[in-house]
């Protein structure tokens, strides 16, 4: 699985942050950004939650 | 298409959407309602329409338009300014949102909780030395998110009582002109507060914008006016109707709150379904800019769109049994905070605040009950945030 966030897209609001919190953060600007080392979604089963909770559909999920 | 019915109604129960609008949950997910000038404008009832809708960046949010649905007349006098944030689209709303994005992000909200819960004690602290009764709201439920709000922005909670008052009468003001005075008597507050600042900073999120946007030539005067305006008074109406709604709510259906007082780590999940059951913000308005064509119907340019998230939230292919207050079901995906590019901004403040604030409030006082009959309790009218006018409570 690989992630991506676009970050020109991306409001801040912090969904994917709450939603999986193994895998996403908020860097200092308030953007949505992967934890260091899970960019391949840690087989954590709550990525494809946090895509969709993206009031913006800023991440992309695709599988290998 | 079921005939256009009247909006906005009130609610009868004030946790349960206007039995008025049951057609239109029947009728869904796109259907109609008639506003109070006559004028016929879409109902988005269906969750996934909806969120399919309000990512759609052809509905405007732009109340300048002239095609901009007024639901109540008060909401006319709004569209007299250009109101930041809320009232415009991208690339402007992009700009501004970029600017306060920092500011509550959850991190930053993290690190506000000490904060929020050294307010939330001192609240109780009060309250529990006056003894019983109490009245929630004006002694808890506002001043917790108007102390917060204040904090974050650097106004000084000294003058809250103006901005409450005014925040009241911009909200549920009965004329155009009554709200119109507030907004007028709210940006001179700002306009002096500003003026004080660009000569004695503090710490707040207002001075940092005005040393890093104002100073800068990157923020208008007007626009930083009108920006605190907005945050002031979103960031403390909203919350305050959340903790006194949901204080409500959960004494009215004692096995749930029974549930959340034994396990506290229910307390996330509880605040999403809360969210989602009580939605308060019921009735997000936009404009179409062009014609836009959603499950075979087409919604015309300048159509006005009205999104009553409690019906969206109570969509029972989203929500199993959508009516029943489940605090541990999954109420993610709910559309209380809105969707698309405008999804509240103060969203994680708001659930920090209500977690701690619920969390407190039941665990100082176990035994907290009404003190008087539920069906005594005002509660607010349709056109404006849901919420209790008063709240009695006895322990």
């Amino acid at each position: 699985m690989r992630i991506t966030i676009d970050s020109n897209v991306c409001i801040g609001a912090g969904q994917c942050a709450l939603t999986a919190p193994g895998v996403f953060t908020q860097d200092d600007d308030g953007f949505g950004a992967l934890q260091p080392g899970r960019e391949d979604g840690a087989g954590d089963p709550l990525v494809r939650e946090a895509a969709r909770a993206c009031p913006v559909q800023a991440i992309t999920v695709t599988d290998d | 298409m079921a005939e256009a019915i009247p909006y906005f109604q009130d609610r009868s129960c004030p946790y349960h959407p206007p039995a008025g609008y049951r057609p239109l949950r029947e009728a869904g997910p796109l259907t109609h309602v008639t506003f109070y000038d006559g004028r016929k404008v879409w109902a988005v009832t269906g969750h996934a329409e909806a969120r399919t809708l309000l990512s759609d960046q052809r509905l405007s949010a732009d109340r300048q338009n002239p095609a901009f649905p007024i639901p109540v007349e008060r909401f006319a006098a709004l569209r007299r300014v250009r109101t930041p944030l809320i009232g415009v689209d991208d690339p402007e709303h992009n700009t501004q949102r970029r600017m306060l994005i920092p500011s509550f992000s959850t991190k930053r909200v993290a690190a506000l909780r000490p904060e929020i819960q050294r307010i939330v004690d001192e609240l109780l602290d009060r309250m529990l030395a006056q003894g019983p009764p109490a009245e929630l709201v004006s002694a808890f439920a506002l001043p917790v998110p108007s102390m917060v709000i204040c904090s974050l922005l650097g106004v000084p909670y000294a003058d809250h009582e103006f901005f409450e008052e005014e925040s009241r009468h911009l909200l549920r003001g009965q004329t155009a002109e009554e709200a119109e005075d507030a907004r007028i008597a709210l940006e001179e507050y700002f306009t002096g507060l500003i003026a004080h600042k660009e000569k004695n900073p503090g710490d707040g999120l207002l001075d940092e914008l005005i040393a890093d946007r104002l100073r800068a030539g990157s923020l208008e005067h007007e626009e930083l006016v009108r920006l605190a305006m907005i945050l002031l008074v979103a960031g403390h109406e909203t919350t305050a109707n959340m903790i006194s709604l949901g204080t409500f709510t959960l004494l009215e259906h004692p096995d749930e709150l029974a549930r959340l007082t034994a396990e506290e780590s229910l307390m996330p999940a509880a605040v999403e379904e809360l969210l989602r059951f009580l939605s308060i913000a019921d009735g997000m308005l936009r404009v179409a800019k062009e014609d836009i064509e959603i499950g075979g119907t087409v919604i015309r340019a300048d159509d006005g769109v009205l999104f009553p998230t409690s019906l969206i939230n109570r969509d029972d292919t989203a929500y199993p049994s959508p009516d029943r207050l489940d605090l541990s079901r999954s109420a993610r995906h709910h559309v209380a905070f809105g969707f698309g590019i405008h999804q509240c901004l103060g969203q994680n403040l708001a659930r920090a605040e209500m977690e701690i604030a619920l969390r407190s409030l039941f665990a100082r006082i176990p035994d907290l009950r009404l003190a008087v009959p539920a069906a005594e309790i005002p509660f607010k009218p349709g056109d404006t945030l849901q919420g209790m006018i008063e709240l009695p409570l006895a322990w």
